[in-house]
């Protein structure tokens, strides 16, 4: 396995860092510093989230990545005392500007969480949540189709189909987690920010959630955090590396697990510390 | 691998291993028991308060049973279309203002034609309820067609003669006579040898208590006189030793108190002893007539549908006093001795009033019915015609305008700091201030309401209004709170979820956050308000503890409220007010308990699992 991806990424190597340059990110985050009250969380992070592709945020506990995923959609403005500093773009516009309504940009910019969080109601109003508060289904059949197809989407659909009116809480947890992208993606946002969302499920699971992000990746741009390095290199194509809120390296996922630059990342993938 | 097993058994064999065994195993025995002693301790108190619990419902549903029944007598009465409708215009104005009362009275005293003399033709009227005529009245006003005939008509007896009759006054012994008796027309009674040889010992029994309450006295009397002696001998040696003139005088005006006082006690025992010795003679001599006084148990003879108080008694005769003459001196009729406990004087009851109720008792006319009026009324200063209604809608209003008030406001308040508010010093302050609220003594909210909404905003008294406004002020800390706790207990995940799908806050909030707090909130609520239902002390200040008869029609109206009622029952000299007393607080713990049932249930119905 590893000769296979030492190949491949062998091949890709040397254009790789600037085609990251040139490609049309879809947000990009530039010198970007959080501060929770007195305590600075984040220093300084560029980050570019490549459209139509899986960027994974890793790094040990506490190191920022969630910090930094949550000011992708203004998840923070909740937060008493955070404070944001720097720029974070979404298709050249200041997602940070006063201009910008913030219900709009989660509509747009859609979220799962760590642990899957559905609300206690039934399925089908989980997932009809979003399109009805936004307007986006003008009768019943419409929202229905809303509906049907984003649970296909999320591959749950067959699993739920036959009981739409019951609650979502009674799913498995790995159930949960898909209604939660499904529920996520009804309202087709440009990008998903995934917050560890396989870290309360089992393995397979895991695969199934990790199957879907790939298929997902057609038509989303995903930001995922997660503690797995191996689910990072399973599923995304670009990996930032972070550590004590610093932005180590940012990358190739390819090049990132087999060749990093910066002695840190080779000993936070090897397992030395984290 | 073997060292990591040599290592890893070690410990096991080696001697300071089984050295913690044994200390554990030492300690165990302790330990053990002093959980089952905790376990004591736990048991121990739940009992304790559960028997506290048990006495007290005991207590209160034994003492406050009896007021949801009340005594009542049928009686004939003619309704004379001359007395009610002289004109027979048929109209209920004219009807309703007919003398009732002189009907009720008039077939009452009809029943007992023996009874003469003003005095006890009042007496025996007053073991009616004054409340008896309106009941005669609302028969006839809700049937007119009866006046004409003559009614079966069952009205209240007064509080006295209720309490009489459920035996709260005194105890009453009935025996049946032996043999024969015969009457004569002026009321001496004779019958076997020993016909009152009963009551006969029960006097001379009652002669040697007092003669024992004369000796003890006499004792008394004699250790008073003792240290008068003594004192006498000290003044006199100190005006013997006095040197001056003033203390002379004040020694001999001391002295000559003292003297006083020697011969008051002296006369008093000798009137004592005096007593004592006849009481003691009489007590024990087996022969001659004794007079009974009001200050021993009462005897009463009933036969022949006729009662007679016994004054004198021998072993085979008594002299009495008619209290309701016989229908005949029927001699071979059945006769008993009905022994009252209680002397006359400690009771509100005569003899004869007694006597006259028994005989009501033995023709049948009297019997125990549910006391609607208690549930139907407002209050009175008669306990029989006295109800809970009129508090039971105070409580109502009141309860109505406070949780119309407190429920919107409490949660509003509670929403927006625990959502909207922003965590600086002033939210810190504020929230400081409602929990010390909680802890504010209630009549101080009475106070506030007094100064400002009866002083300052000129609120009528006695009104539920203010009564709502001030158990308003009263509960809302007691609903922010739990409210507050409601929103703190929905996973902030909840939150997050609705936020991230791009719900704007108030939509968060009241699409998903209220709907999971609300049944806590509500719980929350119900107890707030069981906890007003009950209080007292404030609605005391605004002026709701006025004596109120009027049924309330609106949160304006003058009224009082269930626990103020109870409050100005138990305050209440009569008898009769003991048993509504407990009863209305039977009232009030059925509805606390079926509100506070309501918290509980509406909390196990909403509870939402995550």
């Amino acid at each position: 396995m590893s000769d296979v991806t030492m190949a491949e990424k062998d091949a890709e190597n040397t254009p790789k860092p600037e085609k990251v340059v040139q490609a049309d990110p879809k947000m990009m985050g530039r010198k970007v510093s959080v501060f929770y009250g007195e305590k600075q969380a984040l220093f300084d992070v560029d980050i570019d989230i490549v459209e139509k592709q899986v960027t994974a945020l890793i790094g040990p506990s506490g190191c920022g990545k969630s910090t930094f995923l949550r000011c992708l959609n203004r998840m923070n403005d909740v937060i008493d005392g955070c404070e944001v500093k720097g720029s974070i773009t979404m298709d050249d516009g200041d997602i940070y500007d006063p201009t910008v309504d913030v219900v709009q940009l989660r509509a747009r910019v859609g979220m799962v969480f760590q642990k899957p969080n559905p609300f206690p109601k039934s399925i089908y109003e989980n997932v009809a949540y979003g399109p009805r508060i936004h307007g986006l289904a003008s009768n019943k059949a419409e929202m229905d189709a809303v509906v049907e197809s984003s649970l296909r989407r999320a591959s749950i659909w067959d699993e739920v189909k036959d009981r739409l009116d019951q609650p979502g809480t009674g799913l498995s947890g790995g159930q949960q987690q898909r209604l939660c992208i499904a529920r996520a993606i009804a309202v087709e946002p440009e990008v998903i920010l995934m917050d560890e969302p396989c870290s309360a499920l089992d393995p397979i699971a895991t695969a199934k959630i990790e199957e879907l992000i790939d298929e997902l990746r057609t038509n989303f741009t995903i930001a995922i955090v997660t503690h797995s390095m191996q689910q990072a290199a399973r599923v995304s194509q670009k990996t930032a590396f972070f550590h004590l809120g610093n932005l180590v390296e940012y990358g190739e996922t390819e090049t990132l697990f087999t060749n990093p630059s910066d002695e840190r990342t080779q000993g936070y993938i090897t397992g030395r510390f984290g | 691998m073997t060292d990591i097993t040599k290592n890893g058994s070690a410990p096991l064999g080696a001697p300071g291993h089984q050295g913690i065994a044994e200390v554990v195993a030492k300690g165990l025995k302790k330990r053990y028991a002093a959980e089952r002693r905790f376990r004591m301790y736990g048991l121990v108190a739940i009992g304790l308060a559960l028997l506290i619990l048990l006495v007290l419902f005991t207590t209160i549903i034994s003492n406050g049973i009896g007021a949801f029944f009340q005594s009542k007598v049928t009686l004939d009465v003619p309704l004379e279309v001359s007395e009610i409708d002289p004109d027979q215009t048929g109209d209920l104005d004219v009807i309703g203002k007919a003398n009732y009362r002189g009907l009720v009275f008039g077939s009452l005293r009809a029943d007992f034609p023996g009874v003469s003399g003003r005095s006890n033709r009042r007496a025996l009227t007053g073991l009616l309820s004054s409340g008896s005529d309106f009941e005669l009245r609302s028969i006839v006003l809700d049937n007119p067609d009866l006046i004409g005939t003559t009614v079966q008509a069952q009205v209240s007896l007064s509080d006295d003669a209720d309490m009489f009759l459920k035996g709260n006054m005194t105890d009453v012994e009935v025996s049946a006579g032996d043999g024969t008796l015969a009457m004569t027309e002026d009321g001496v009674l004779s019958g076997g040898v020993y016909a009152f040889g009963n009551v006969f010992i029960d006097v001379k029994a009652e002669f040697a208590r007092k003669a024992d309450e004369a000796e003890n006295s006499i004792a008394q009397n004699q250790r008073q006189l003792g240290r008068i002696d003594e004192e006498l001998a000290v003044t006199a040696s100190r005006l013997e030793n006095a040197d001056d003139e003033a203390q002379k005088t004040t020694y001999a005006d001391t002295l000559r108190n003292l003297e006083t006082l020697k011969a008051n006690v002296n006369a008093s025992l000798e009137k004592l002893t005096s007593d004592a010795t006849d009481f003691r003679t009489r007590s024990q001599s087996d022969a001659g007539e004794e007079t009974l006084d009001q200050s021993m148990p009462s005897y009463l003879v009933v036969t022949n549908d006729g009662v007679f108080k016994i004054l004198t008694v021998t072993r085979d005769k008594v002299t009495t006093e008619i209290v309701s003459p016989p229908s005949s001196l029927d001699s071979s009729a059945d006769w008993q001795i009905v022994k009252l406990q209680t002397p006359e004087t400690d009771r509100r009851l005569t003899d004869k009033q007694i006597g006259w109720l028994h005989l009501m008792q033995d023709r049948g006319q009297i019997e125990s019915a549910i006391n609607s009026a208690f549930f139907t009324t407002g209050d009175s200063r008669e306990p029989e015609l006295a109800g809970i209604w009129g508090a039971a809608v105070g409580s109502f209003w009141t309860l109505m305008v406070t949780l119309v008030l407190s429920f919107p406001i409490g949660v509003m308040a509670a929403v927006y700091l625990e959502e909207f508010a922003p965590k600086n010093k002033w939210t810190d302050l504020i929230e400081v201030n409602i929990n010390n609220l909680a802890a504010v003594p209630s009549i101080v909210f009475g106070l506030l309401g007094l100064a400002v909404f009866l002083n300052v905003f000129g609120l009528p008294r006695s009104a539920p209004v203010v009564g709502g406004l001030v158990l308003t002020l009263m509960t809302l800390p007691t609903i922010i709170i739990a409210s507050r706790a409601a929103l703190k207990s929905v996973p902030p995940s909840i939150r997050e979820a609705a936020l991230g799908m791009g719900a704007s806050r108030i939509q968060a909030m009241t699409h998903h956050v209220l709907p999971l707090a609300l049944p806590g909130m509500l719980t929350g609520t119900i107890i707030g308000m069981a906890q007003a239902l009950g209080e007292t002390a404030p609605l005391l200040m605004i002026g709701m503890v006025a004596f109120i008869v009027d049924i309330p029609g609106g949160p304006t109206d003058p009224a009082t409220v269930l626990p103020v009622q109870i409050f100005l029952w138990a305050d209440a000299p009569e008898r009769a007010f003991v048993e509504r007393t407990s009863a209305a607080i039977m009232v009030l713990l059925g509805f606390l308990i079926t509100m506070n049932m309501a918290a509980v249930f509406l909390r196990k119905k909403f509870e939402t699992r995550w």
